[in-house]
């Protein structure tokens, strides 16, 4: 260790300050925000007036109230079945929009459509779709359901919507995915004899590992914060059948006016985001980022 | 990449990171309303009585150089949220609109409004022109602390005309008659009675009258005044059964959970014919008016009482609803600013052209002697129907959402949800509210 490490940084490459805007935008919009959350969480505070210290009466007070165990239940349930929907969609859908097929195009841009629009539109032209008096269930009798009422339904409902909303992204990503793979690994598949379904089995499942890992990942923990949609589709009703805990945490937040509570139910998501995406990218060796690329 | 290039770009690099620096902080200490350079400012409601502010406030303004009130209108959810939270950080708007109530009485609570009984002292026209039962929702503790600015919102039953000739019925004047039309109505594949159970705050509209027809005003005052177990009062048990009897029965149209209020689709199911009756505040007449003239004008909307229920203890005369919104003053206001809004609340609000204006948009202020007025108005028996209810009620209950405190209310709105969904019974709905008494 002759060398000095400011010699070092000099030339091997950028310096450390260049990170000092990133982290500064971090600090300020992260790390501070957060770690006023955590103090809050131990407080009484109704947004007006000065906050309280109670110590861990908010922690206590979530963690027993059962509308909050229904919250955290719900949030799995959409995450999980989230997850199952649309990998194999998005997947399906990438896959066939990074081919060559006539009319692809068109089709590419009719799939990528809802990506154009607002969660608060897209929850508002849903509504109206799904309304029992006045809505699509009046011209197709079939699909004339109570989907938003009903409280065994209503959370496939927001499933399916958040589903619509969210597939044409990572279909984009795995239309990037698809288009990385050299095609010598097809062709020599083709001259070994392999079919379509072979070809996607055992060349491009294997080869799109790590965008099913970053889209996974998306998927899993965008699912913890998925609030604006359902707020405006169902606002968390009935009762309490879609409240997920995003929303759960609005809505003791700034309807209950309850800040403390709601600091808590945000230290909590935070902590479930942040665990989650530490051990998918663990689980999966997404860390090590080794090429899937030898030999090709 | 050389040393020089390097060096420039390292220049780049700090330059750019001060310039954040700068605009981040800059970003934290936006000025909020309160320090506009003295002048008066007031914040609104965009929709229904917005006009009628709109040209007061521009009345005023032309008439007064001196004093003149800088207004800024919001949509009602935004509102609520906005103004809670710049009334926090001390950043209110001089004039402050309200609902009364709980969230007044936080603001009392946190001082962040000013009493105004010093002024209603001095100046008693302040308060003198009001109806007292109105009033009552801007008193906090026998202090005056918001006077009413716009009309009365009794909550009342409508009714569709047409179908009742159809089965040959009158409007249900008692709970045993409104429970003898559901299997009349339902017979015809007519939907009973419109709800938007989405919106959850009309499904208190039942609560609310039922529990006050079967104990009087006091099983509520017991419950705002966080009296323990107040919500297992028999009365609010009864009120309950009551409720679930008439969903068991079929009395609400079909997959009310999701039917909307924000878009007026309950209203649209009274005025096409597919429902019959709607219990809704005094709101709905307008709007139906926008929405759908011929059905008011072709003379088909009937309104009515909440029903009366036989030996209930309280006065079938008794009103629910929102008595009216309200302004307050802040307490951070300067001088200046209050002495030109206290000149306004005098003489600006609720006078001659400001009432017409309200009259004209379908609504009643809650100002006395009016009846001449209301005869020479576009509607007047609706118009002379709403006074008469308002003023003769011996009790005019807030809405319970915004009587109570906001935590109170949210869990009040969710365990009525699933009241009306048959998700708990009840007792499970006293034992869960009891649970929420304090907070």
């Amino acid at each position: 260790m002759t060398a000095p490490p400011r010699v070092r940084a000099r030339h091997g490459g950028p310096t450390i300050w260049f990170t000092v805007p990133a982290l500064a935008f971090f600090t300020v919009f992260a790390i501070v925000p957060l770690a006023v959350v955590v103090v809050l969480s131990l407080m009484r505070w109704d947004g007006l007036g000065t906050p309280a210290w109670t110590g861990l009466t908010n922690w206590t007070g979530v963690l027993s109230d059962p509308v909050t165990g229904n919250a955290i239940w719900l949030t799995v349930k959409v995450m999980v079945v989230s997850w199952l929907v649309q990998t194999p969609v998005s997947l399906l859908l990438g896959t066939f929009t990074a081919g060559r097929q006539r009319y692809r195009a068109v089709l590419a841009v009719l799939y990528f459509l809802p990506l154009l629009m607002s969660a608060a539109a897209i929850a508002i032209a849903f509504k109206a779709v799904l309304d029992p008096n006045f809505g699509l269930s009046k011209a197709i009798p079939l699909l004339g359901q109570d989907w938003l009422g009903s409280p065994d339904l209503v959370l496939y409902v927001v499933i399916f919507a958040i589903a619509w909303q969210f597939v044409p992204f990572h279909t984009l990503l795995y239309q990037a995915g698809v288009r990385q793979i050299p095609a010598a690994l097809y062709e020599s598949a083709a001259i070994d004899g392999a079919g379509r379904v072979n070809q996607f089995l055992h060349i491009t499942l294997p080869q799109l590992r790590y965008t099913i890992v970053t889209s996974s990942t998306l998927m899993l923990v965008g699912s913890l914060t998925y609030f604006d949609l359902v707020f405006v589709l169902t606002g968390g009703g009935p009762g309490d059948s879609s409240r997920i805990l995003a929303l759960h945490m609005y809505i003791t937040g700034f309807a209950s006016n309850d800040m403390g509570r709601a600091s808590a139910i945000a230290v909590i998501l935070a902590a479930a985001g942040l665990v989650l995406s530490l051990g998918l990218t663990r689980l999966s060796g997404f860390s090590r980022m080794r090429s899937q690329q030898e030999g090709a | 990449m050389s040393l020089r290039n390097f060096r420039s770009l390292r220049v780049t690099a700090g330059l750019v990171a001060a310039v954040l620096a700068v605009s981040l902080s800059a970003a934290c200490g936006s000025s909020g309303p309160g320090d506009r350079a003295g002048q008066a400012t007031a914040w609104a409601l965009t929709g229904g009585d917005e006009r009628t502010f709109r040209s007061s406030f521009q009345q005023w303004n032309s008439g007064h150089g001196g004093q003149p009130i800088d207004v800024q209108f919001f949509q009602n959810d935004a509102y609520k949220q906005k103004i809670r939270t710049a009334v926090g950080a001390g950043q209110a708007p001089t004039l402050i609109f309200g609902w009364g109530g709980g969230i007044l009485k936080s603001y009392v609570d946190a001082g962040q409004v000013a009493d105004l009984t010093p002024d209603v002292t001095a100046n008693p026209t302040l308060k003198s022109r009001y109806l007292p039962s109105v009033l009552d929702s801007g008193v906090i503790g026998g202090k005056t602390y918001a006077l009413p600015n716009n009309a009365m919102q009794p909550v009342l039953l409508y009714y569709n005309k047409d179908l009742f000739r159809q089965i040959g019925a009158q409007p249900p004047k008692t709970w045993p008659e409104l429970l003898a039309l559901i299997p009349k109505f339902n017979a015809r594949n007519i939907a009973p009675l419109s709800l938007a159970g989405q919106s959850k705050w009309p499904l208190l509209m039942y609560e609310e009258y039922l529990v006050d027809r079967l104990g009087g005003p006091r099983v509520f005052d017991d419950i705002a005044a966080n009296k323990p177990n107040a919500w297992s009062d028999p009365a609010v048990l009864q009120a309950n059964t009551m409720i679930q009897q008439l969903v068991n029965a079929g009395a609400f149209v079909k997959n009310f959970a999701s039917v909307d209020a924000d878009s007026n689709a309950d209203l649209a199911l009274l005025y096409t014919g597919k429902a019959a009756m709607e219990v809704m505040g005094s709101w709905a007449y307008p709007s139906i008016k926008t929405q759908n003239p011929q059905f008011i004008s072709g003379g088909k909307l009937g309104y009515v009482a909440f029903p009366a229920v036989p030996g209930g203890k309280g006065d079938p005369a008794d009103v629910a609803g929102n008595p009216a919104n309200f302004w307050s003053i802040s307490a951070k206001a300067t001088p200046e600013q209050r002495k030109a809004a206290v000149a306004y609340l005098t003489d600006g609000v609720l006078n001659q052209s400001y009432v017409d204006s309200l009259v004209t948009g379908g609504g009643v202020p809650p100002v006395a002697g009016l009846e001449p007025k209301l005869a020479k108005a576009s509607d007047p028996g609706y118009l002379s129907f709403i006074y008469g209810m308002a003023r003769q009620a011996p009790h005019f209950q807030l809405s319970w959402d915004q009587a109570l405190s906001p935590a109170q209310a949210d869990a009040l709105l969710t365990n009525l949800g699933k009241l009306f969904l048959n998700q708990i019974t009840p007792a499970q709905f006293s034992a869960a509210m009891n649970a929420t008494i304090g907070k």
